[in-house]
């Protein structure tokens, strides 16, 4: 066996063509070290992007890639996977090319369940068209295309995906590389649709959209890690905690210690406790909210298959259909 | 019994509402034929509708069947039978008959209702409309009925036995074997112990009643001629059915798997049916949650090393236009089968036309061509699924294969093909490993421009492909304008490269110079052979449309004028004219009908009077 791959063998001699400062660069650090800490065989796997700035990540990593059209990586991605089921495969997409164009594909990959590792940027903005709101934008936004702000309901791609039907659902901050490292690794395990929100900074057109909660300095009281199984604790000495409103039905901060009792202990597997993790404004939820494994659509595909893809007849046995004839 | 045995041919139509299953009664008596050693062709007409309202002349579901000693190559211009469940039926369909057609009428259907629906004022039967025809009243309805009183049925139920019923006076008629369509209906039926015997009794009594003294003397049984077609095994076939089969023997030819992905789509989803059930040759069927899904699964597919194929109608096919020039860039296989229907938008969908050749060849953004070939009948759908696959995967570049509407579902003997004697499929070589893996993946064939099949798991060729521009050497992307002159040129060059391996074309009819040439593609092979035929015409039928066989022009150039009857308004004449620098006279139909041969032979005859 050869020595273990690190980072920098899955990098490619391609030069890196995003603007200097852009949040994809440390997302794209962070998917080849996970890559190389997971184990990954470059030749067993293959990224796949549609269109925007985050689809030109494939050109960068040192695997199989396929750089596709606006929309429609994870159709493509599923036609992959089926084809070859051993096969890692990555989806990279944006707001835009995954939420709009491309959302009717997004929704059914996940709810087909096809072990792809999908990777959102969510910058909250178009960015290789030059700056136009995205179906992401919070109502408001100002740009080329919406210069007294936009008045579009924007969607949360993770009501959208457990609207759809997914079982692993994670969000990470571009440059949190814990998070990401963490985040990245659940995905890169969990057999089935993983999505995964990252939060990108698009320092061109839409800068600091997510600052409220990405400062580093007040990282700590804005943002909330998820364990399964731990309680929800964050702040400076992990002193407030989240509990579940029985009044309102909704999520509240309270003193942890006054009541250690009253925090909720995350439950990866309870869908209802993923859509209030998903909406909690301050903090952020980070980290794995959702995960419910079950069959991934490609072994169910083969299951289902009477010879799992493989030619155990021929043609000749199939030809003469219900009935033939002879002419002499 | 009064038998006529001069009867060299004979066009049969079966006509009612579309619940009264009249395309499980044509198709049926179709495998009968088929049985019996009889040449035939069927054109199933049926409405859009799946249940359209009952008794109007638009809810009319006809089955037409042309059978007899052949060769026969159309469902036949004019029937000589009419079996007409009602009113409707019978309205839609006598402006098709031969004068002195023999009528068969379930009187039962002609209830002032009934009559009302079909817009009609008056009786047909008392206006004296039906006196140039042989006209045949029996109460197949109430017939039927009786005869399935013993079973207890509900009356719906009972009625829905109908068409067997009349199934077996036809049988008597022509003096077929009720035993095959016996079995069918004891499969169809297992789980349905009394619906199966019902259906039995039904075909049964309806063949003692042909036979019985209350209509013999009206219906003269009629022997048919076995055809005259080449010695070997036969079998009835759906184009649906051929091109699955195709699609399946490619797979084998090629030692690869298939992955069929496709959305819904009339008329093509037959291939979707059929495809679903030849997963032990190696098939996977993906139903895709839209049309541009469809063509993605199926470039993904192929990108990982299955041939992938779609298939979709004219609407569908648009929706595909943008992931194939994907796969014309990223210079991926893949088959997309256009089963055409009238448009524009959803147009006809269950009538036939041919016009998306303007589409299949020219209808992409950009410099974008793509090989495009098309299949002449039912049982040709098998070879040209063939032919796709090996110019897919010789060139390494999506192609298109045109079929339509009338092929999918219409039923011809095909003559069962010996498979080994079919040439194995072969791929460019791909390297063990390689230095630079991104130039070896584009490394092409000098001859086909093909390049090598490298799919992800390979170890050592990991590569990038995509729809950005690439440089012709590196295969890296670039935006070097010198380079994209070349690229363009580079992919007009391979599928130019096509004409280098197909064969010659083929004068098929008559002399191979003169005054007229008829030229035809596609499913109107058959009323144009016969038209040819009736008029010593030469003829050539097309089966490669992009890029024209090689020898096409020089043909063409022996003779003085050019027809070509084509199912539009004039696209292969435009073709012609692109490629060829020709002026063919054109002849178009859209009516959603197939052509008759009389009409084509109208307009030789007044071609070739116009030219003495």
């Amino acid at each position: 066996m050869s020595d273990k791959l690190t980072a920098r063998d899955f990098a490619t001699s391609q030069e890196v063509r995003w603007c200097p400062g852009c949040g994809d660069y440390a997302i794209l650090k962070s998917v080849t070290k996970a890559l190389a800490d997971a184990g990954a065989k470059p030749e067993s796997t293959a990224f796949i992007s549609g269109i925007g700035c985050a689809a030109r990540f494939p050109y960068y990593v040192e695997t199989y890639g396929f750089h596709t059209i606006h929309g429609r990586a994870p159709a493509i991605a599923t036609g992959l996977k089926l084809a070859n089921p051993e096969l890692d495969v990555w989806v990279v997409t944006g707001d835009g090319d995954g939420l709009s164009i491309g959302s009717n594909h997004l929704m059914h990959a996940l709810r087909r369940n096809v072990g792809l590792k999908i990777l959102l940027f969510n910058n909250e903005i178009y960015g290789l068209t030059k700056g136009q709101y995205s179906p992401t934008s919070r109502i408001g936004t100002t740009s080329p295309s919406s210069p007294s702000g936009s008045f579009d309901t924007p969607v949360s791609p993770g009501q959208f995906a457990l609207g759809s039907g997914a079982k692993f659902y994670a969000r990470g901050i571009d440059t949190d590389k814990d998070g990401m490292g963490h985040v990245l690794q659940q995905a890169h395990a969990f057999r089935g649709a993983a999505f995964v929100e990252i939060f990108q900074n698009c320092i061109v057109y839409n800068e600091d959209v997510f600052a409220g909660f990405t400062d580093r300095k007040d990282a700590a009281s804005t943002q909330l890690h998820l364990r399964h199984g731990e309680p929800m604790l964050f702040g400076k000495n992990g002193d407030r905690g989240i509990r579940f409103n029985q009044d309102t039905w909704s999520l509240d901060v309270i003193d942890a210690a006054e009541s250690p009792d009253g925090v909720l202990v995350h439950d990866e597997s309870n869908a209802v406790l993923a859509r209030l993790l998903i909406d909690l404004q301050l903090p952020i939820a980070m980290g794995v909210i959702y995960r419910q494994p079950a069959q991934s659509y490609e072994d169910a595909f083969y299951a289902h298959h009477p010879s799992r893809m493989e030619r155990t007849k021929e043609t000749s046995d199939f030809i003469k259909g219900p009935s033939s004839w002879i002419v002499e | 019994m009064n038998k006529n045995k001069d009867v060299d041919s004979i066009v049969i139509r079966l006509a009612g509402d579309s619940g009264d299953g009249i395309q499980l009664m044509g198709s049926q008596f179709a495998v009968s034929t088929a049985l019996s050693g009889a040449d035939f062709a069927t054109f199933p007409d049926f409405p859009a509708e799946i249940r359209a309202p009952i008794g109007t002349t638009f809810g009319v579901s006809a089955y037409q069947i042309n059978l007899g000693g052949g060769p026969i190559t159309t469902a036949g211009d004019a029937p000589d039978v009419l079996v007409a469940f009602n009113p409707a039926a019978l309205k839609v369909s006598l402006p098709m008959l031969h004068r002195g057609a023999l009528v068969i009428i379930n009187s039962d259907g002609f209830t002032p209702r009934n009559l009302t629906k079909a817009g009609y004022d008056t009786d047909p039967r008392e206006t004296g409309i039906l006196n140039d025809y042989q006209v045949v009243e029996a109460d197949i309805s109430h017939l039927n009925l009786e005869a399935v009183r013993e079973f207890g049925l509900s009356k719906s139920e009972g009625n829905r036995c109908k068409n067997f019923y009349a199934l077996g006076v036809l049988l008597w008629m022509f003096d077929r074997e009720l035993a095959p369509v016996e079995a069918w209906i004891r499969r169809r039926l297992a789980d349905h112990s009394t619906l199966r015997d019902a259906n039995i009794k039904a075909l049964h009594a309806g063949h003692a009643y042909g036979e019985t003294a209350e209509l013999a003397a009206s219906l003269s049984q009629i022997e048919l001629p076995p055809a005259d077609l080449e010695p070997g095994e036969y079998r009835s076939i759906t184009g649906a059915e051929a091109l699955a089969l195709g699609i399946a023997a490619a797979g084998e030819l090629a030692d690869r798997s298939v992955m069929f992905c496709s959305y819904p789509i009339t008329p093509a989803s037959p291939l979707l049916h059929r495809l679903t059930r030849l997963g032990e040759l190696g098939v996977g069927t993906f139903q895709a949650e839209d049309e541009i899904a469809a063509i993605c699964a199926a470039i993904g597919a192929s990108y990982g090393g299955m041939i992938g194929v779609t298939s979709s109608s004219g609407p569908g096919i648009a929706l595909k236009t943008e992931a194939m020039g994907l796969a014309v860039n990223a210079e991926l296989p893949l088959v997309i089968v256009n089963w055409q229907r009238g448009g524009p938008s959803t147009g006809l969908p269950t009538k036939t036309e041919q016009s998306d050749l303007y589409q299949a060849v020219y209808g992409r953004n950009a410099d974008t061509p793509l090989p495009v070939v098309s299949a002449s009948t039912s049982g040709e759908c098998f070879e040209m699924a063939i032919e796709a696959v090996r110019i897919a995967l010789r060139h390494m570049t999506p192609v298109i294969l045109l079929v339509d509407g009338y092929l999918s579902n219409a039923a011809e003997p095909w003559r069962i093909p010996d498979l080994p004697s079919f040439e194995a499929i072969d791929t460019q070589p791909v390297p063990k490993s390689a230095q630079d893996p991104q130039k070896q993946a584009f490394s092409r064939d000098a001859l086909s421009h093909g390049r090598p099949w490298i799919t992800p798991g390979m170890p050592g060729l990991m590569h990038r492909i995509g729809g950005l521009e690439k440089d012709i050497e590196t295969g890296n992307i670039s935006y070097d304008p010198a380079n994209h002159q070349k690229m363009t040129e580079l992919r007009a060059a391979k599928v130019a490269s096509v004409a280098e391996f197909i064969p010659d074309q083929q004068v098929e009819l008559g002399p191979d110079e003169g005054e007229l040439l008829i030229v035809s593609w596609g499913s109107t092979y058959g009323p144009v052979y016969q038209a040819a035929r009736k008029t010593n015409s030469s003829f050539l039928h097309l089966r490669h449309l992009n890029p024209l066989p090689k020898n096409l022009g020089e043909i063409i150039s022996r003779f003085n004028k050019v027809l070509v009857p084509e199912m539009n308004t004039g696209q292969l004449v435009t073709l012609l004219r692109d490629k060829l620098c020709v002026e063919p006279i054109p002849f178009s139909k859209v009516s959603g009908q197939p052509f008759l041969i009389n009409e084509l032979v109208e307009k030789i005859d007044a071609i070739n009077g116009d030219a003495t």
